[in-house]
């Protein structure tokens, strides 16, 4: 047990620095300090995968046969922190983190030959289609279903909260196959081409308010959408076993490094804002301590992360410890974001709708409080997606508790 | 970067499970901490037999030449029987200071904590100055080559069963300066040495100390006259590292005992462990758990770092084990219902000593403000 970095980790982090350097280029860094939701423009996103992909570091958690970085876990964590210390974008995870691992362990050699390069290269954009009005929290109650028409699915039926739909070449989606008892039986696993014909996406607009097209989510519509059956993953009506399996790495992310970048931008925003009698807000105890208490939290869930990210070789999945690290992540984001918000006081007020136009003109207040509100607001998501806080709470009770 | 335990550590583990197994259950450690003694001379003498009270010495001290990970494992192991003997306080504190000392001095007192010989206690807390490890009044005076030691040192851990203390006493300097502070080796049946013992909450043993025209030789004294601070603090933060480690022995007996518990409780028809609400408590429980698990790993493996960034990893880590000691705690009574608050369930014991452990070294506001202050 150590914590030592050997000379090739020291020598890797300098090349993640440099990297870093020359493809996060100025302009992006102000694009992305103007998001309310932490997405930017489609271009942004696919110009800097574009460049991690050709660096060969798109993938640091895919198995190298498939192209994936091939990093050890020491220099993940090297790779992770020093991509959240310059707030890089994060990779678009539907395609990469999502669909991929499922298609490597349950898709076919066409699917894996078919779809795996594109989603390395950023050729295509993926989407989620998972949640439907009336299937939350219970996702197995899903009703958009798939009929078999002999050489083909026709879809009917409605997705709800897909994140950047708009610019998605592909979705995947969670089916309904068959009306059993037990609802999970009936789910199938489907790859959809987002132009076929009978496809609609229509935006909604969530607290933050962020203009089109930068809205994070939107609602899919699916009016006799006719899908081949070689898009099918897997077999027919196992597809709650591939949702679940993805959903363990939808969660089983790391999520300190990112904490921490929050916490530094605190700390700087409390050096930089009065607070009367001369005074500055990182010189007020009350405030210090609530952040010194959630810089702790964030290192607790920093050793959590490692202990549990060491003992993994690329490609495997976290499994249900994947909801701890869901819980206590989203939960220290929004206790940063609420802080945030109390740090900046009166600054959280004044409300911009389009934060990306006039990016040269002044801004009211100081230049970082503009988003720091919306993305409070934004970030109320967090314990709500990819199951809630409340359902991981069930899943370690039954999972890992086993009561 | 390396999270996984070696062999030997593992053997370690292994061993110290084994003791306990044969030597420690509930029934065994009740009889203990209620016999006249407190504590069991013959499990200490096992422990000697082991090697375990030479874990951190070197090998030319007598010891097993093992670092903070296998301190941490022995006090996990510890933490998970509710051990009673002194063994960090003689082994990890006094045993810290006396690594540091002269050769002269390791010569003439390792062998014989290491063979189990003697025990030790570390008098630092006095009345007035509540966790401020520098706020000393004890006071030792020049006198014939030696020192005369006056002063009243208060809650001394383990010092009923000492035959060594370790003392802090003012040598220059006002009450609370960091300079002017020394530590002395203080035999506790020389005259001047007056004690009252008493037993504590947790089924341990304290005394009150005063020290009255104590007479030391030169060398009683560790280090340098006046520069002990720097030293203190670091065998402190090595001891929360220790502490850290049985707190997590003890938060995992818990958790396991109220699983295990509401799976086999019935009201209303069914195991309380079906009810969505103590679930989610459970689980929290869990969760606080793994953190105090990682922050204790952290501490330990960050002993070795600069100061500032050594004493940052011993307030974290104490804030959180404070923190999920007291939910842990708690919430196994709660969730035991009745039986939590009695006596003969074990859950009260480790609910107890958590609460100790709250304050032992400092309690969480204390270490924020530490952190803070180290930040």
């Amino acid at each position: 047990m150590d914590l030592d970095f050997s000379q090739t980790d020291t020598d890797f982090r300098s090349e993640v620095k440099d990297f870093i350097k020359t493809s996060y280029t100025s302009e992006m860094k102000a694009e992305l300090k103007r998001s309310k939701n932490g997405s930017a423009s489609k271009d942004l996103h696919i110009k800097w995968q574009k460049s991690l992909y050709e660096k060969g570091w798109i993938a640091p958690n895919w198995p190298v046969e498939y192209g994936g970085a091939g990093f050890t876990s020491a220099q993940n964590y090297i790779f992770e922190t020093e991509m959240a210390h310059a707030g890089a974008p994060r990779t678009v995870p539907f395609g990469l983190s999502m669909v991929a691992p499922v298609i490597m362990e349950f898709g076919s050699e066409e699917q894996k030959k078919k779809y795996l390069p594109d989603i390395l290269a950023t050729n295509v954009w993926w989407c989620q289609g998972y949640s439907e009005p009336g299937a939350g929290s219970d996702l197995a109650s899903l009703q958009c279903k798939a009929e078999d028409k002999g050489d083909h699915y026709l879809v009917n039926g409605t997705k709800i909260w897909t994140t950047m739909a708009q610019h998605a070449d592909m979705i995947f989606c969670l089916v309904r196959t068959s009306k059993t008892d037990k609802p999970q039986a009936g789910i199938s696993f489907l790859l959809i081409d987002m132009k076929t014909e009978g496809i609609d996406v229509r935006p909604l607009i969530t607290l933050d308010q962020s203009p089109e097209p930068y809205q994070e989510v939107n609602q899919v519509f699916f009016e006799d959408v006719k899908v081949p059956k070689e898009n099918l993953v897997g077999e027919e009506n196992k597809g709650w076993t591939y949702a679940k399996y993805l959903l363990e790495f939808e969660r089983g992310n790391t999520y300190s490094p990112s904490l921490y970048r929050g916490i530094e931008q605190l700390k700087s925003i409390g050096k930089e804002t009065p607070i009367g009698g001369g005074l500055n807000l990182g010189d007020d105890a009350d405030f210090l301590n609530k952040l010194n208490q959630c810089e702790i939290e964030v290192q607790a869930l920093e050793f959590v992360e490692l202990r549990i990210f060491s003992a993994l070789s690329a490609g495997q999945r976290v499994g249900p410890e994947s909801s701890i690290l869901k819980c206590r992540g989203t939960e220290l984001q929004q206790k940063i974001q609420e802080l945030s918000v109390e740090a900046i006081g009166y600054w959280s007020s004044p409300f911009i709708y389009d934060t990306f136009a006039n990016i040269n003109e002044p801004s009211i207040g100081p230049d970082y409080a503009m988003t720091i509100a919306p993305s409070y607001f934004n970030g109320r998501k967090t314990t709500i997606y990819a199951g809630s806080n409340e359902i991981q709470r069930n899943i370690i009770s039954k999972a890992v508790l086993g009561l | 970067m390396d999270f996984s335990f070696s062999e030997e550590q593992t053997l370690l583990r292994n061993t110290i499970q084994s003791f306990l197994q044969d030597n420690y259950d509930f029934d065994s450690r009740k009889a203990i901490i209620q016999s006249e003694d407190g504590m069991s001379k013959e499990n200490w003498n096992q422990l000697a037999e082991l090697g375990l009270l030479g874990v951190p010495f070197s090998e030319s001290d007598g010891g097993l030449d093992f670092g903070p990970v296998e301190t941490m494992i022995v006090a996990e192991e510890f933490g998970k029987g509710l051990v009673v003997e002194p063994y960090i306080q003689t082994v990890v504190t006094c045993g810290g200071f006396l690594r540091r000392a002269s050769e002269d001095q390791r010569q003439e007192h390792l062998s014989k904590i290491i063979s189990g010989e003697e025990i030790w206690a570390f008098a630092y807390a006095e009345p007035q100055g509540r966790f401020n490890l520098s706020d000393i009044r004890v006071n030792a005076s020049n006198k014939d080559n030696g020192y005369l030691l006056n002063g009243h040192k208060c809650v001394v851990s383990g010092a009923p069963w000492a035959q060594k203390l370790i003392v802090s006493a003012r040598t220059s300097g006002e009450q609370s300066d960091k300079d002017g502070i020394s530590l002395f080796i203080v035999d506790k049946s020389s005259d001047g040495v007056s004690l009252r013992d008493y037993k504590t909450v947790d089924g341990s043993m304290a005394s009150e100390i005063s020290f009255e025209n104590v007479l030391l030789s030169s060398n009683a004294l560790i280090g340098e006259e006046g520069k002990a601070y720097p030293l203190i603090e670091l065998v402190v933060d090595e001891t929360i590292g220790a502490i850290c480690a049985e707190a997590i022995g003890a938060m995992s007996v818990l958790n396991e005992a109220t699983v295990e518990y509401c799976k086999t409780r019935k009201q209303f028809g069914q195991p309380i462990g079906k009810f969505q609400v103590l679930q989610h408590r459970m689980v929290d429980m869990f969760m606080q758990y793994e953190q105090s698990v990682s922050m204790t790993y952290m501490v330990n493996l960050k002993l070795d770092e600069d100061q500032l960034e050594r004493k940052k990893a011993a307030s974290g880590a104490k804030v959180q084990i404070c923190n999920a000691s007291k939910f842990i705690g708690q919430s196994a009574v709660q969730l035991h219902g009745g039986m939590g608050m009695t006596d003969e369930l074990n859950v009260g014991h480790y609910f107890k000593r958590l609460a100790m452990i709250e304050t032992q070294f400092g309690n969480a506001d204390h270490h924020l403000k530490k952190y803070s202050s180290a930040s």
